[in-house]
């Protein structure tokens, strides 16, 4: 259970908070009329697009946290392409995009700046950095430049929108992409049409293994959650990371409408862990209210569509149950269940 | 414009003494240009270093292929590698050693030069002795200005201050420094030796 | 004050002096001791308010500098060779958009074969990457460049490499004259940048622009090269006047008044040439030099002016376009279009091969007499060339090139010096 949710209310049918029961002070940043819109509405997201308000959630997050003091970096991708074209940009807050690899590196000179700035009594506002990406522009090209950005322990807060590919090409592979998911490049490698099982990379843990003050996870189901971790991380100096869930219709092959619920499903089957850790220690992980089978996170994903067809692929999807079934055990999942 | 270079071996000094040769000179208000030979060369690997002194501004930048002046800063070289390519008939030769020239084997190439400026002096031993190193690269800078005559011993020890001053105690300046006036105090004698014979 | 210094020592202290505000520092020679250094001037207090960031690449080297340059502090960082490579697509991003980073590239060749050893490769690989590339003679320009990068960079928004000889001038003890820091301040105001990410007027820097635009920007990057190209020789005289010496500019001749030939270069072998120009004037020769030191922007017009009344021009440079021959050559070709003059590109010390008097005399003597080919490569071991194309011819898998010419010119171990 997330620390700053206090009071917790099961609405019957659904797991949503009733946000709107809630006393003034403990309602979400999004409840919130004076919320900075800090992605403002016109951009160009897909329907149902979970990077765009997985997005908005956590830069309103932060800067509420740091009382609007926020410059964002942001890597190219899916975020930056559809938040911007010139002469057009969403952007409430001050915003730059460099290159694709080199996000967290630029949060680095940012930070950088503003400490000297400080300390020369040239700014008086204790301004902060976060340093935005998606899975590909963070744990695929970005990742040196991420690494640098987290032994060093920089001031940074850098936060991946993980849809598991490159989507803002045309939905290819990257090293998030789950096993067995297809996108248009796993086909031409190995035998199945989806991700060989072995590869790729957990950043959350990589990140854990650089000691950082915070790391975190977070789908765009929980978003009193994410609002929660976002504003821990800002309340922390040093490099931080928040890795968020963020189901693409597009790459996913779901409807528009189902990006929460695959959020949810990701995390109710243990599909993906929900966690925090401080100085690579697990501190928390958010328990699995009623345990699903993957089967139902996976059938309703056309990328998955290869595994349920006349014959069903049993022992791949039990491959994908054993992943989950290991987060479980890993993190807790099942424990302090309420 | 006088020029020299000097051979040596990795971690033994080489291009410092140069640089401090060229720092000795500036002391004196003259124009120097100290310059490695550039190489990727580790610990106990041939080095070279080149040193030009001039009263007028040095624009060349070609290595120094003609030297008016060889330093040896470890006699084993003289089995490798070609200290003496280009230097001039008559040219200055210091060398680290406590063996003559003709015990070197550089008799008959030193035959017909002037004696005075052919001198030796056991500059690791020097280097034992004032600053517990066997460093040999700035007894031999003393022992250049006995015997080139091109810079004064005062020169040499600002050099040393300059290079060894700050950054760690004054003690090891004062070694050096010490160690330089030896090593010239012995040349000079090598020389007077020499003229006299 | 004169001091006899290294030539990464006078550069660090002069890069101090310019008050940097973050430095990002990722060692490859011959660069690392300019940002030791600096780094040393920082641990010491000497340098204050600087923050001093060791980088795991350098990508991420040139990335953070576009962080704090966007963010509003002055920012500096060095490289060389591959690093610069490594880096290039920062690079451009840098100057597309117009932040005025200043870089020294202690300039040295590019592999493969890998090579430790200075020529121009590097920096003139990114001559169209929208930087301003300014090259330094001597140690003491190298260090006054960097003064004058600054306020240059920031005036027109772009950023610009100081471009310094390897080894031969960055690792070369010589006497400089450091200003003071009083003499710098009159000189160099405090950044105030076009763009800047600040909380209190947001703005989206760096976002995608389509054809409609795109070709407009490019354009006004070209234009604030042509205002440099203007501001260079002003700069130049300004910091004559605070400082007392030449310094920077388009262009420098030498000895160019009667000349009949005229040899063109960039960097410290104009020293060399100098020299060589010199006993070639005593024995009779009517010779001159022209050093470049801006070569981005370009100084067509000062380059055809330098050479409206020679005969000939000889370009050496320390650079090869693979496939045609000279790179600064082609854009002299350029600014001489029309004249009618003999032209000759001589492509010399790659890799650190040593240009000598002896050979550029030699080299000189016949140009003058019309007898150089078109492209001369200086002191080429043509033999082991021609040992290895024969090879080549009977052998299919013949091995390593570099490996193979080593053992033709019959060098073994590692040269004598």
């Amino acid at each position: 259970m997330s620390a700053q949710q206090t009071v917790k209310f099961y609405q019957t049918g659904t797991f949503t908070v009733g946000n709107r029961l809630l006393a003034p002070e403990e309602r979400s940043v999004q409840a919130n009329m004076q919320r900075t819109n800090s992605i403002n509405s016109g951009h160009r997201a897909c329907q149902g697009c979970g990077e765009a308000l997985g997005a908005r959630y956590a830069i309103d997050a932060a800067m509420n946290a740091t009382k609007r003091q926020l410059i964002a970096a942001n890597a190219t991708g899916c975020l930056e392409v559809f938040s911007t074209p010139y002469p057009e940009t969403s952007w409430q807050i001050p915003w730059i995009h460099s290159l694709f690899g080199n996000t967290a590196a630029v949060g680095t000179g940012i930070a950088a700046a503003i400490k000297v700035k400080r300390q020369k009594g040239e700014l008086r506002e204790d301004v902060r950095v976060v340093a935005q990406g998606g899975d590909g522009g963070t744990t695929d090209i970005g990742f040196g430049c991420l690494s640098g950005m987290f032994e060093r322990n920089d001031d940074v807060l850098y936060i991946c929108y993980d849809n598991g590919g490159y989507m803002n090409t045309g939905v290819q592979r990257s090293s998030a992409t789950p096993p067995a998911a297809r996108t248009a490049t796993t086909m031409p490698v190995g035998p199945e049409p989806g991700n060989p099982f072995g590869q790729g990379k957990f950043v959350p843990a990589i990140a854990m293994a650089h000691e950082i003050p915070y790391v975190a996870t977070a789908t765009v189901a929980d978003l009193r959650d994410l609002e929660a971790k976002v504003t821990k991380a800002m309340g922390i100096r040093g490099a931080r990371y928040i890795h968020i869930l963020v189901p693409c219709p597009l790459g996913w092959g779901t409807a528009s409408h189902d990006t929460i619920r695959m959020a949810r499903l990701a995390k109710e089957t243990g599909i993906f862990p929900v966690f925090e850790a401080e100085h690579g220690e697990i501190k928390s992980a958010l328990a699995i209210r009623r345990q699903l089978p993957v089967e139902d996170y996976l059938r309703p994903q056309k990328r998955y569509a290869h595994l349920f067809g006349k014959k069903p692929a049993v022992d791949t999807i039990a491959r994908i149950q054993a992943i989950a079934d290991k987060n479980i055990r890993r993190y807790g999942l099942l424990e302090n269940q309420h | 414009m006088f020029q020299i270079r000097i051979h040596g071996r990795g971690g033994q000094g080489v291009v410092t003494a140069a640089e401090m040769l060229s720092i000795a000179a500036f002391e004196e208000g003259r124009h120097a240009q100290a310059f490695p030979s550039f190489g990727s060369e580790r610990t106990g690997a041939p080095v070279v270093a080149f040193c030009r002194i001039a009263d007028k501004e040095i624009r060349l930048r070609e290595p120094i292929m003609e030297p008016d002046a060889i330093i040896i800063q470890d006699p084993t070289l003289l089995h490798q590698v070609d200290c003496f390519a280009g230097l001039k008939q008559d040219g200055y030769i210091l060398i680290n050693t406590t063996k003559s020239f003709e015990q070197l084997g550089l008799g008959d190439f030193v035959r017909d030069w002037h004696p005075e400026r052919l001198c030796t002096v056991s500059a690791t031993e020097l280097g034992i002795k004032h600053v517990g190193r066997p460093v040999p690269n700035v007894p031999l800078l003393g022992g250049f200005a006995a015997v080139s005559g091109l810079i004064k011993l005062e020169s040499v020890a600002k050099a040393i201050e300059d290079k060894f001053g700050d950054k760690s105690s004054s003690k090891v300046a004062q070694g050096n420094i010490a160690a330089a006036t030896e090593a010239y105090n012995i040349v000079r004698k090598e020389m007077e030796d020499a003229v006299h014979a | 004050m004169l001091k006899q210094c290294e030539g990464s020592h006078a550069v660090a202290e002069a890069v101090a002096l310019c008050r940097p505000e973050v430095i990002c520092a990722y060692p490859i020679s011959p660069q690392t001791h300019i940002v030791e250094g600096i780094g040393e001037m920082v641990k010491s207090g000497e340098l204050k308010d600087c923050e001093f960031i060791n980088v795991e690449s350098e990508f991420a080297a040139m990335s953070v500098a576009i962080g704090s340059s966007a963010a509003g502090a002055r920012t500096y960082t060095a490289t060389a060779s591959q690093g610069l490579l490594y880096m290039v697509e920062a690079v451009y991003n840098a100057s597309g958009l117009g932040l005025p980073i200043v870089m020294t590239v202690a300039n040295r060749a590019i592999g493969a074969p890998i090579n430790i050893w200075n020529d121009h490769s590097d920096s003139l690989s990114q001559r169209d990457c929208g930087w301003i590339q300014l090259f330094a003679e001597t140690n003491q320009e190298a260090l006054d460049l960097h003064i004058q990068a600054f306020k240059l960079a920031e005036e027109v928004s772009l950023p610009v490499m100081v471009c310094m000889d390897g080894f031969i001038l960055t690792h070369a003890y010589e006497r400089v004259d450091m200003p003071t820091q009083e003499q710098v301040d009159a000189y160099l105001p405090a950044y105030e940048p076009r763009q800047v990410l600040d909380t209190a007027e947001p703005v989206s820097i760096g976002a995608m622009v389509g054809p409609e635009a795109f070709m407009e920007v490019r354009y006004l990057a070209h234009a604030r090269q042509m205002q440099a190209l203007e501001r260079i020789p002003q700069l130049a005289a300004e910091f004559k006047s605070v400082f007392g010496r030449e310094a920077g500019g388009l262009v420098r001749p030498y000895r160019c008044e009667d000349a009949e030939t005229i040899v063109i270069a960039m960097g410290s072998v104009l020293g060399t040439l100098k020299d060589t120009v010199d006993a070639m004037r005593d024995a009779g020769q009517k010779i001159g030099v022209l050093g470049i030191t801006s070569f981005r922007p370009f100084p067509l017009v000062a380059v055809a002016a330098a050479l409206k009344n020679c005969k000939r021009f000889v370009v050496l440079e320390k650079s090869l376009a693979v496939g045609i021959g000279g790179i600064v050559a082609t854009n002299v070709r350029m600014a001489v279009t029309g004249m009618g003059l003999k032209g000759y590109t001589v492509i010399a010390g790659l890799g650190g091969r040593a240009i000598t008097v002896k050979s550029l005399a030699g080299m000189l003597e016949k140009a003058g007499r019309d007898e150089l080919d078109l492209v001369t490569f200086l002191d080429l071991d043509w033999k082991a060339v021609n040992k290895q194309l024969e090879l080549e011819k009977t052998k299919r898998r013949s091995g390593p090139v570099a490996e193979a010419l080593l053992r033709h010119a019959g060098i073994v171990g590692a040269r004598n010096y």
